[in-house]
């Protein structure tokens, strides 16, 4: 009995695998004999990597040449099962990517996905994901009832990073197989926006402003403020939704999880839809007007207070400080 | 150019919600509203269409029960029509089956684009866009922030950890855009009107021509094993700010030793 073989979707950056990535071998190695990661580009840059973190092999479908990975790595592996290769279980982030691996694999397949897993437990030969839901107030957990690959979409942040010591992952190419017109989408051009702090996902100190800052112009405290504090600015769902700020600023249950040193909460009254994207942080600090926002009920540093009225002095101090 | 939006309709987020404790799926006896996500992709696919100067906005969507008030919603804003797919055997669908019947209710109209939101407010899983597309045999762009068409090509800008692609992407294709990159018009009195006679499809699975095996709780392939209370995080010290509020937030900063 037990779990055979898990395959991870890797992410790379410049500066190598993703931490989502490294999150789920680190799990990954726990639950299965073996471990073995699937990917876009160049493997060898990060097997050393990979292979430090659990996993045993890495196969990579080559260079992308512009296209999107999700259609090529999901054909790839839907080719390795029909072989015989496949992996009993496959692991993603929910990233931008790892959403378009999971959803192509399942539905060429037909093979259901487990979403927004925060925790992967090992029962008998099958793995049960766990989920939160009711702003994280109730964990389900849920099990694939039939043999056959079983997909998960873990949050990046449900575990920590470690390595175990092991030998690089040996690296192979894996035939992509026939894509047709689901491969037609092509990257033309790649921005990048210029960010000066740490990133969301990964910074000590996160300060995110909500509605109750009145208006857009306003955001500009939240940014002010993460720079004093060498934090990443972050947002409320709301203030995404009114175009403030970009997607990629949102954290809560449709956006980003972060689990930083410090949780700036400004304006923020804490929808449950909010809350599960950051209840995790050390420790949380609160201004609202509003002191029956639920928000205080998780926070270790509650201020009933105008954010109008608190910030500018919160920023004039840090800046009195140099 | 003749546009698809998904919608979904869902419990008003306002309204906490519970588990049925027999069934175990959120109860779903609450009024539906349209998903706030979906009135973004609802708002580009009429800008387009107004743009290319002609075609219309179809809404497809699906629902146990044959509720129609969010998609009137999106009527009112503008869309022509709406297909609506409804039937008992779609309780208990995850998002593989959704994909199924929205795949197969979009394909009966043969549409140059189909927009969704890149996840709905209630499930949030995320998958069903590229599963839709995947199903139809169609690329897909997903996480979109702006889309333009011309000659045949959706010019994508598709949002990234580090900022954002340009992608381009023949079509016919599927494409999921974000919150917050449009404004949602209000509907207006003449809208809310004109939509109560506008047409709504309604079609059961079989009508569709799918097995219902295949979706619902018999295709979900899941079982829910346990529901636990997660752990509860204590409230701490909740001050009023007497206008020096700031100090007690440096004094926990630097007790932290963050700063």
């Amino acid at each position: 009995m037990g779990i055979s073989k898990i395959w991870v979707y890797g992410e790379t950056t410049a500066a190598g695998a993703t931490a989502g990535t490294l999150e789920l071998l680190t799990k990954a190695r726990t639950l299965a004999d073996s471990v073995e990661v699937i990917m876009a580009g160049d493997a060898s840059a990060v097997a050393g990597e990979l292979g430090a973190h659990g996993a045993t092999a890495v196969y990579t479908i080559g260079d992308l040449a512009g296209a999107l990975p999700g259609g090529r790595v999901a054909t790839a592996i839907a080719g390795a099962m029909e072989a015989g290769n496949g992996p009993d279980v496959l692991l993603a982030a929910t990233s931008y990517d790892g959403r378009d691996v999971a959803g192509r694999l399942s539905a060429k397949v037909d093979r259901p996905v487990l979403t927004n897993v925060i925790d992967l437990v090992a029962d008998g030969d099958r793995l049960l994901g766990s989920t939160p839901v009711f702003g994280g107030s109730t964990d389900v957990v849920t099990g694939f009832t039939d043999a056959g690959l079983a997909i998960f979409l873990v949050r990046p942040k449900s575990f920590t990073a470690e390595e175990s010591g092991g030998a690089p992952a040996a690296v192979s190419e894996i035939n992509v197989g026939e894509l047709g017109d689901t491969d037609a989408a092509v990257v033309k051009d790649r921005f990048v926006e210029e960010m000066s702090g740490p990133k969301l996902d990964e910074a000590a100190v996160v300060v995110s402003g909500g509605r109750g800052l009145g208006e857009a112009d306003n955001y500009e405290m939240i940014e002010t403020l993460a720079k004093l504090v060498r934090g990443a600015p972050g947002a409320s769902r709301a203030v995404v939704d009114a175009g403030w700020v970009p997607y990629s600023y949102q954290v809560g249950q449709t956006g980003k999880v972060v689990k930083p040193t410090v949780y700036i909460a400004c304006g923020i009254s804490g929808a449950t839809q909010h809350l599960v994207g950051m209840k995790g942080s050390a420790n949380i600090v609160a201004i609202n007007k509003d002191e029956e926002a639920p928000i205080f009920g998780i926070a270790d540093l509650g201020i009933v207070g105008d954010v109008h009225k608190v910030l500018p002095k919160l920023i004039e101090a840090l800046q009195a400080r140099g | 150019m003749n546009v698809v939006v998904c919608v979904k309709q869902i419990p008003d987020p306002a309204d906490t919600g519970s588990l049925d404790p027999v069934t175990k799926t959120l109860k779903r006896d609450v009024k539906l509203i349209l998903d706030e996500s979906d009135s973004y992709g609802v708002e580009m696919g009429l800008q387009l269409v107004d743009a290319a100067g002609s075609g219309e906005v179809t809404l497809v969507s699906m629902a146990p029960n044959a509720e129609v008030g969010g998609i009137r919603t999106a009527l009112a804003m503008g869309a022509e029509s709406a297909v609506l797919v409804s039937d008992e055997a779609l309780a208990g669908s995850d998002a593989l089956s959704t994909a199924k019947v929205l795949a197969a209710a979009i394909a009966r109209s043969e549409p140059d684009l189909i927009l969704t939101a890149t996840e709905s407010s209630d499930g949030y899983t995320g998958t069903v866009p590229v599963q839709i597309a995947e199903l139809m045999g169609l690329p897909a762009v997903t996480f979109g922030k702006e889309i333009e068409v011309a000659d045949g090509v959706a010019t994508v800008r598709r949002q990234t950890e580090a900022g954002y692609d340009q992608v381009e992407c023949p079509l016919p294709a599927v494409v999921s855009v974000t919150a917050g990159v449009v404004e949602p018009r209000y509907p207006s009195f003449k809208g809310i009107m004109a939509a109560k006679n506008k047409t709504v499809i309604e079609l059961d699975l079989a009508g569709l021509g799918i097995d219902p095996a295949t979706v619902g709780w018999a295709g979900a392939r899941q079982e829910i094993t346990t529901i636990a209370e997660a752990p509860v995080r204590e409230a701490g010290e909740v001050i009023v700010d007497e206008g020096d509020a700031h100090e007690r937030i440096l004094a926990f900063l630097d007790d932290l030793k963050v700063l």
